[in-house]
């Protein structure tokens, strides 16, 4: 789509041709807003790029842009997934909060504290196991079949925790708490779990042929059921993939507060997730999963987040600036859009 | 003749050009009132644009349109049917969740003081029925009803007190007999009104139950026009095809098909529903059997139905010593290949690059775990990209940025690379320039010279003269015969098509 055909292009040195390979490169634009977010936290503390170490562990703006990305990141990794089938997933919220209620549950019924790992991992399972069916057996339109998820799940959250008693049981442990807000060798924990489910999750995609088959069915349903793939079972694997992914964000997100709070757990997480698949080049429309391109998209809109926080801009206009950026970064990767500014600026200069 | 008789539609030198296409070229065309007017043509002849031009949804570049004797112009639909013309497209252009007034009424709905009146919209709708002789509740959906009744509401949409010419194009395309024998009642008692009827169909049968006269369009001209009784059958297929009878085309194919060879797939029975009447097919290794017959005549469908891409609900399907469970991942599995007609929906995956293209089939016969590394992906692509001459760049390029011909290609070589026994082709050769042409064409003999079983669809009889060992003859979805050996000649083909016996 952003590829300009070659032929068209003038003869260039071979520094131009790089220079021109780097600027057709799909991740050029993300990277870009990231670089300029990060330069204008620059020019307004130019400690932003400072890094401590407080306490045993890394300490500084840009880690923190990271530390806070992580449950974003993760989500929208399994978004990426069920976008490339040209599906989507509603229900990534709900996951986290039937997840988050679950946790504080088996906590309380006093499971020992690896158990609940799985625990949370099932119900990540179950949710994806649902949505598959609706979707990919009842072929119900995947907005449809997952909004009931997204609608029911924080309910189904309050009745968990209704088991016990409790509004919003609080819980300690130390297991959890480490995944979420420890570190190890400096690192926050967090940030090595992540890297863990992007390389299992690539090497799924990527190292088996799951991947192709995935963007196959998104990008020609029709043509993958032809050749052979069962697109019913391939699409029914994103909505699980997503399902745990969506899991695993939040046994951290859940830990980072030690409580169940249904209602407010993972609020909107799934828009973040969109947008940064969609930052990150991915089309509604399915073909292609772009995991790197993925979490630069989340990066970047961690970074715009932290960045109007920190810089003294009320508040107030945070989400209607994070608006306006996510906007320029799409319309830069519209090629519909960039054909239209080229025009108009070339008859300027006429 | 009828020339003193003042005719309803007179067409006079109507030309249309396209970009590329000269799409009408000078056809001039009479309808008479109280006639059914049969229009029949292969793919591409120009009916479509010559209703168009006819019913105001295209203007002719030249040429004149009289009714009932007086020229007039056309040029929106809008004013077609104010003269009185009336057109039920092929695809109806009715919704069928909103209920039959809706339908009927739809854009033009009664008013009383500025708002629908939906008891005078009743009343319209019933007195439209009743032109038709049709008595239904009118507000229960449309689409509650069988497809003949919504074709008949799409009729009555159509039809004015004052219709003078009505247009049907492909009205029985989704009927059964039955439906069908309906709807030409209604047809006749059309025709009893003085009315002239423009009948579009790909069932020779129907046509000589129905017309009074046919006209026949090939690659945008009139190539004949008679009453019924001066056109028999052959006469009109050889006009459709438009070739003379007698000429022999080039014969790659032995003469002698390998009868002894054996059966690689056998389909017994195998048959669906308003889609294709149970036929018998057997492929013998080292054999090219063509599916031949005009358009809508059913390869495509015995293609896919003998592959497992739509199931039968008749009959069985023996794969080597496998037998029945008829899906494209069984039969690729049983060493199966297809290459749809439709490559842009059903064949290339436009996102995925040349090379995943390629491997997608075999990868599917492997299944996800045993995932070819990217050596043995780059190494089958390279080889195919040389074996077939694919144009393309490099093998990561997008399948969906390759010229029509090159997506083709690849479709095949992603049938070859899966390693197939049988290798089920529907219109391999379809917007392809010639050079790529005669390439397929040699390919084809080239594999069952490797003992490869192909099943061939084909709409260009001479490719079928050249390559088939055997020809499979279809018409008006049902397997008609089968021709073998060196009686494979284009006449031969096209007596049958006719019905005739040779």
């Amino acid at each position: 789509m952003t590829q300009i055909p070659t032929s068209t292009l003038p003869k260039h040195s071979s520094l131009t041709t790089t220079l021109l390979a780097v600027a057709r490169h799909k991740a050029i634009w993300p990277l870009a807003a990231l670089a300029l977010i990060f330069l204008i936290d620059f020019i307004i503390s130019p400690n932003f790029f400072s890094i401590r170490i407080v306490e045993g562990r890394l300490f500084g703006s840009v880690i923190d842009v990271f530390y806070r990305a992580v449950p974003t990141a993760m989500v929208a990794l399994g978004m990426a997934v069920v976008i490339g089938t040209a599906g989507i997933d509603l229900s990534v919220g709900s996951v986290i909060a039937i997840g988050g209620a679950v946790i504080t549950w088996r906590i309380h019924a006093g499971d020992p504290h690896i158990l609940i790992l799985f625990w949370a991992l099932g119900v990540g399972l179950l949710c994806g196991i649902w949505n598959g069916f609706l979707v990919a057996v009842l072929e119900i339109q995947p907005i449809i079949a997952t909004l009931i998820l997204m609608v029911s799940g924080r309910g189904i959250g309050l009745m968990i925790n209704l088991l016990y008693g409790g509004t919003n049981p609080s819980y300690t442990s130390a297991l959890l708490q480490g995944i979420s807000t420890g570190h190890i060798a400096f690192v926050p924990t967090r940030l090595l779990v992540f890297l863990l489910v992007f390389v299992l999750l690539w090497a799924l995609l990527r190292r088996t042929a799951l991947g192709m088959f995935l963007e196959s069915v998104g990008a020609n349903k029709k043509a993958a059921y032809l050749t052979g793939i069962n697109a019913r079972l391939v699409t029914y694997s994103a909505y699980i993939i997503c399902g745990l992914t969506a899991a695993a964000a939040g046994v951290i997100l859940c830990a980072d507060t030690h409580t169940s709070d249904p209602v407010s757990i993972g609020r909107n997480i799934e828009l973040d997730a969109i947008l940064a698949v969609v930052i990150g080049g991915g089309s509604l429309a399915g073909g292609r999963i772009y995991l790197g391109m993925t979490i630069l998209g989340a990066l970047v809109i961690q970074a715009l987040t932290t960045s109007i926080l920190s810089s003294g801009v009320p508040p107030e206009y945070n989400l209607v600036v994070e608006a306006i950026v996510v906007l320029v970064v799409l319309l830069l990767q519209s090629a519909n859009f960039r054909s239209l500014a080229v025009s108009i600026f070339a008859r300027r200069k006429r | 003749m009828a020339e003193q008789v003042t005719a309803r539609v007179e067409m006079l030198d109507v030309s249309k050009t396209f970009p590329g296409v000269r799409a009408l070229d000078k056809v001039s065309l009479r309808l008479l009132g109280g006639e059914v007017h049969a229009l029949m043509g292969e793919n591409g002849a120009g009916k479509s644009t010559l209703i168009k031009v006819m019913t105001g949804a295209l203007s002719g570049d030249e040429g004149e349109i009289r009714l009932d004797g007086q020229t007039v112009e056309i040029k929106t639909p809008g004013q077609a049917r104010a003269l009185g013309i009336g057109t039920v497209y092929q695809e109806v252009n009715l919704v069928p969740t909103m209920s039959v007034t809706k339908n009927l009424t739809l854009g033009r709905q009664p008013t009383k003081f500025g708002f629908i009146s939906w008891r005078l919209a009743r009343e319209v709708a019933n007195r439209r029925l009743k032109r038709l002789n049709i008595d239904i509740d009118v507000e229960r959906p449309l689409g509650s009803y069988s497809v003949a009744i919504q074709q008949l509401v799409a009729i009555a949409r159509a039809l004015e007190d004052d219709t003078r010419v009505l247009v049907l194009d492909e009205p029985t395309a989704s009927l059964d007999a039955h439906e069908t024998a309906l709807l030409f009642q209604i047809v006749r008692d059309l025709k009893s009104r003085g009315i002239a009827i423009v009948f579009i169909t790909h069932f020779i049968d129907q046509v000589y139950q129905i017309a009074d006269r046919i006209s026949v369009l090939r690659n945008g001209r009139l190539v004949g026009s008679a009453p019924i009784g001066e056109m028999p059958p052959l006469k009109l297929i050889s006009l459709m095809i438009g070739r003379e009878l007698g000429q022999t085309g080039l014969r790659l194919a032995g003469d002698a098909p390998p009868s002894d060879a054996p059966v690689m797939l056998e389909a017994e029975g195998v048959g669906k529903r308003l889609m294709m009447e149970p036929l018998d097919i057997a492929l013998r290794r080292g054999e090219v059997v063509g599916l031949s017959g005009l358009l809508g005549s059913g390869r495509t469908e015995t293609a896919k139905l003998i592959f497992g891409a739509v199931k039968p609900d008749a009959g069985k399907i023996t794969i080597g010593a496998i037998t029945g469970g008829h899906s494209p991942s069984r039969s690729i599995r049983a060493g199966v290949a297809f290459c749809p007609e439709d490559r842009k929906a059903e064949g290339v995956v436009g996102e995925l690059s040349v090379r995943e293209n390629i491997i997608l089939a075999l990868q599917s016969k492997r299944g996800w775990l045993r995932r070819l590394s990217q050596a043995e992906q780059e190494k089958l692509a390279a080889e195919m990209i040389k074996t077939l001459a694919i144009a393309t760049p490099d093998a990561d390029k997008p399948v969906g940025q390759l010229s029509g011909g090159n997506q083709q290609k690849v479709l095949l070589a992603r049938s070859l690379v899966s390693g197939p026994q049988v290798l089920i082709l529907d219109e391999p050769t379809r917007g392809i320039d010639v050079g790529a042409h005669s390439e397929i064409v040699q390919l084809i003999r080239k594999l069952a010279g490797q003992g490869l079983a192909l099943l061939v669809a084909s709409s260009e009889i001479d490719e079928l003269v050249a390559v088939a060992d055997r020809v499979a003859v279809l018409r008006d979805r049902r397997k008609v015969g089968e021709i073998s050996g060196a009686d494979i000649t284009r006449d031969n083909i096209i007596h049958m098509i006719a019905g005739v016996q040779s």
